[in-house]
């Protein structure tokens, strides 16, 4: 319910305020460019996670229908998980032998 | 005299341990590989090990046995028989690429090609062989590619795996490379295929038994009920990936590949028993 | 291009058991395929299995029914040698049928 009224003061904002819509157009495209960035390095050591996809696609689906606060929030979630694949990826470069039969 | 030989070793030992850890041993991995199974696993005969969740529950082991006398694979083995002896467009057949017509040579892929100096596994030199005759490959994770595979295995079943690591540098990093993949933890949930198939084989995961690492590739490819189909090698990498929550690499690439290599590796020895059942 | 159905026929004693498997799809009609459209119902609709010509089981099979679905039954009387027919028909018409010997 909250967030119909959400939704709906949303669409009175973007129609009768044009700035604050751009903000948040803008505010979109930087997470999402970063939530891409560590998506793509994920990518490069061969560790992206599902999740992380899923989020991103998530977030371009609701930028496309012109909910820039949901797109936002997902690009932000994508970005974190990316970092911490990256995270996971540069940790096990050498601890994963401590898991190994000797 | 002794003394100061103690004495050396004394001072050889902290700098010598490290390296001699980290220099690649593929034997002493095996040996303790298969010793790690035998301690955990004292009951299980050597040889049960590659009949997965089977060997670990008394009855899973009984409806198995069962199913074997009418088994799921039945039509892809007719269907595999069928493909090997099928003319390409240029008349020659899949039986032609390999050796002895494909017929009882399982065990002894995947093998180091020191000519591509990379690892080709069963999966890989099928599709080589199409292509090289000018034939569309197939997907490698289903349908005729496991027919394909699963009757070779069927004519290789009680052979033992017969892996060779080659006297080449290469060989060995793709050995290390497999066995890097193994270890290495990923995806969400920070699993490696070490977490389930060496530290919990027999423990369920929700309603499946899971299979010990020891003898996995002998029984492949699998037909799962899960699936109400056929899968290759690769399409349980890839589904094994995916359930941790790390997006797959494509089958066949070639940290997949290195990773057959070490598996089968340290199965060596044990007998092939694919294509197997799996629930 | 090999038949769709395995049979295999045991004589035990006064009994035969006789075990089935079939090679069909079963499409409930229900599933969606990759793209999102729906795949079609396609299943198996009567199974009979005859012996000497006289039917000793006989299934009415939907939509419900498993894909290749395997079978296992007994029944009385029936000895090595006599013939055995498994045959089906499907809800497009479709139909396939084997002649086996009990063993």
């Amino acid at each position: 319910m909250p967030r119909s009224i959400l939704a709906c003061a949303a669409a009175l904002l973007l129609t009768a305020v044009a700035a604050p819509a751009r903000a948040a157009e803008a505010a979109f495209k930087a997470a999402y460019a970063s939530a891409e960035a560590a998506n793509a390095e994920a990518g490069k050591l061969r560790n992206q996670w599902t999740t992380a996809v899923a989020a991103l696609a998530a977030a371009k689906k609701a930028a496309e229908a012109g909910d820039f606060d949901k797109a936002t929030s997902e690009a932000r979630k994508s970005e974190q998980l990316s970092r911490a694949a990256i995270f996971q990826a540069d940790e096990q470069k050498t601890n994963w032998k401590l898991m190994e039969i000797r | 005299m002794t003394g100061l030989a103690m004495a050396a070793a004394l001072i050889a030992a902290p700098s010598f341990a490290a390296p001699a850890a980290d220099a690649p041993d593929p034997a002493a991995d095996l040996k303790a590989f298969q010793k790690y199974f035998r301690d955990k696993f004292p009951k299980v005969k050597f040889e049960d090990f590659v009949n997965g969740p089977y060997s670990m529950d008394e009855g899973l082991y009984r409806q198995w046995k069962e199913k074997e006398e009418f088994p799921p694979y039945e039509f892809a083995l007719d269907l595999g028989k069928e493909l090997m002896a099928k003319p390409f467009g240029n008349g020659k057949t899949l039986a032609d690429c390999f050796p002895n017509k494909g017929v009882g040579i399982r065990q002894d892929y995947p093998y180091f090609d020191t000519e591509q100096g990379k690892v080709v596994t069963l999966e890989l030199a099928v599709n080589q062989c199409r292509e090289a005759n000018g034939e569309p490959p197939y997907s490698y994770v289903k349908d005729e590619m496991a027919a394909v595979t699963a009757y070779m295995a069927f004519t290789s079943r009680g052979k033992p795996f017969d892996v060779k690591i080659p006297d080449d540098p290469r060989a060995l990093a793709a050995y290390e490379n497999g066995k890097r993949y193994f270890y290495t933890r990923r995806g969400q949930l920070n699993f490696s295929c070490a977490t389930c198939h060496v530290q919990s084989p027999g423990e369920r995961i929700r309603a499946e038994v899971l299979a010990p690492a020891l003898g996995i590739l002998n029984a492949m490819p699998i037909y799962r009920s899960e699936w109400s189909g056929m899968g290759t090698t690769s399409r349980r990498f890839t589904s094994c990936n995916s359930q941790v929550r790390g997006v797959p690499l494509k089958p066949q690439d070639e940290d997949y590949r290195d990773l057959e290599y070490y598996l089968s590796y340290v199965s060596n020895g044990l007998p092939i028993s694919g294509p197997g059942a799996r629930p | 291009m090999a038949s769709s159905i395995r049979v295999r026929a045991t004589s035990r004693g006064d009994t035969t058991e006789v075990q089935a498997l079939v090679q069909h799809p079963m499409d409930s009609g229900f599933v969606k395929n990759a793209r999102g459209e729906l795949i079609p119902p396609h299943f198996i609709q009567r199974l009979a299995i005859e012996h000497d010509g006289k039917p000793v089981f006989v299934a009415d099979w939907g939509p419900a029914v498993s894909k290749d679905p395997y079978l296992k039954f007994a029944f009385k009387g029936g000895k090595a040698g006599d013939e055995l027919k498994v045959s089906w028909t499907d809800n497009k018409g479709a139909t396939d049928q084997l002649t086996t010997k009990i063993q």
